[in-house]
């Protein structure tokens, strides 16, 4: 199942940077990615419809949120968190 | 070239239903921001605005009046009817044909949309009211007001998301300076606080859920507004030949385009607007003593903004005023400027700058004089009014004492 999440995160990011899924790595970043704040914020969209879950990030203090963005790898342990919690 | 006087205003916003309670809420530093009181409320993860309260239409209009009129329309006919009234003008005869109305707003009718998409798609209704056309269109504000006091002359509606007021205000200010009228009703109006204006809004991560406090530090995004500002702009010849009281003169104006991105601002955008609002009105940047800042709150613009003032102004940024009514009133969208205008007639007139209030933690990005909490003072002869809207379109309006 986590493998499934990984992908599908995968999936969705490689789609907004405009590569193939092969080419986003673990440690990519958006910045690396080319993904803008615009890019982040469908991606994280495209992220709450995939999973049914809802991601606390607001733009103005992306330090300050709970959702990690720092990575593709820090993004994807994000989503397992929220589809974890939300089967309780 | 005719020289352009404000000689009327008028407002309804979060702070009150008039001009002169404006002021003192302006003065006192007063929230008008708070819990959102609409329908479906729960389903939002943003729950807090300046919200109109206490509105009671029937108390204003009569019942066909408030069958054609969104509450966009219903604010600006409050806010144009309160400007007229001190203009102390009348259009019935000649001067209606010389006199027109340009207002902005961003999203129209968009609580008579949201009540009857809602109708039709969530409640599976068939039929909606058959005037919910008038109702919705953009310019249903700017027709009424041009029918409730016969301006017979150019008029039409302003869109430029935030920045919709200052452009109808530079349109109706170039209109009476090239002469083709004498006298412009103008301003802007907005009322987007229903589920679905503000569901569209949740989307960006931009809006706070707390508090807007712009330039502070610890500033976590915009808080919408909803309300209306209405300005009588009039030739300076045709007021003081009838001996009318003087608000403020419209100095200068000026629109940029930033043709960049379609949400980030940009700095060389909005200093090339506030450059030209000061070459456009012959003024040196030294003049200026206050700016009415775009100011929304959010972590994008309020550093960008004060980017573009350090860049137009030097050393003279450290010492010129700069506030962000929002704070107090919310963002109005494409109504904002027209409200924050009063703030500047505030400066000129009454030499009392209004205060950007919520402000807590100095941000090194945004290290200008922004009058913290405390309204303050002091006697500025020049301000400057900056709206900077999504889609990079920046309008910035220069005001005189006269």
């Amino acid at each position: 199942m986590a493998e499934s999440v990984k992908d599908r995160v995968i999936a969705i990011i490689a789609e907004q940077a405009v590569l193939e899924p092969s080419d986003v790595k673990m440690d990519s970043t958006l910045e690396t990615l080319g993904i803008d704040s615009l890019g982040l914020v469908e991606s994280i969209f495209a992220i709450e419809e995939s999973f049914d879950v809802t991601v606390p990030f607001n733009a103005n203090e992306p330090d300050k949120s709970d959702f990690d963005i720092s990575s593709v790898a820090a993004i994807i342990a994000a989503v397992e968190g929220l589809v974890q919690a939300r089967k309780g | 070239m005719a020289r352009v006087v404000i000689t009327g205003a008028g407002t309804i916003n979060a702070l009150a239903h008039d001009v002169a309670g404006t002021l003192e809420a302006f003065r006192e530093g007063r929230c008008g921001i708070g819990p959102l009181e609409l329908r479906d409320v729960e389903r939002l993860s943003i729950r807090i605005g300046g919200q109109v309260r206490d509105w009671d239409p029937e108390a204003h209009f009569n019942r066909q009046q408030i069958v054609l009129c969104d509450r966009f329309t219903q604010f600006t006919l409050l806010a144009a009817r309160e400007a007229i009234t001190q203009s102390g003008l009348d259009f019935d005869g000649k001067l209606g044909y010389e006199a027109g109305v340009v207002l902005g707003t961003a999203g129209g009718g968009l609580t008579t949309s949201d009540e009857n998409y809602r109708a039709v798609y969530e409640e599976g209704k068939n039929r909606v009211h058959p005037l919910v056309v008038p109702k919705l269109m953009n310019n249903a504000a700017a027709s009424h007001v041009s029918m409730a006091f016969n301006l017979k002359g150019p008029s039409f509606t302003v869109a430029t998301a935030c920045a919709s007021s200052n452009h109808a205000m530079g349109q109706a200010y170039m209109m009476i300076r090239s002469g083709m009228t004498k006298v412009m009703v103008t301003g802007g109006s907005e009322s987007m606080l229903c589920f679905g204006g503000i569901k569209a809004w949740e989307g960006l991560r931009v809006m706070s859920r707390d508090a807007c406090r712009p330039f502070s530090a610890n500033r976590n995004g915009m808080v919408q507004g909803e309300g209306a500002g209405i300005f009588v702009f009039e030739e300076y010849e045709h007021a003081r030949a009838r001996g009318a009281e003087i608000l403020a003169e419209v100095a200068g104006f000026a629109m940029t385009s930033d043709a960049g991105d379609i949400v980030m601002p940009s700095m060389q955008g909005a200093a090339r607007a506030i450059s030209g609002a000061l070459r456009d009105a012959r003024l040196n940047g030294e003049e200026v003593g206050y700016i009415n800042a775009h100011g929304t709150g959010t972590a994008a613009n309020d550093k960008t903004e004060c980017a573009a003032v350090a860049d137009v102004f030097g050393h003279h940024a450290d010492k010129l005023m700069m506030s962000s009514t929002k704070s107090m009133h919310g963002h109005l969208i494409g109504g904002t400027g027209a409200v924050e205008l009063l703030a500047c007639i505030m400066a000129l007139r009454e030499g009392v700058i209004a205060p950007t209030i919520g402000y807590e933690e100095f941000d090194p990005e945004c290290a200008l004089d922004v009058v913290p909490n405390e309204a303050r003072d002091a006697k500025v002869d020049v301000v400057l009014s900056n709206a900077f809207a999504f889609g990079g379109m920046n309008a910035v309006l220069a005001l005189r004492r006269v």
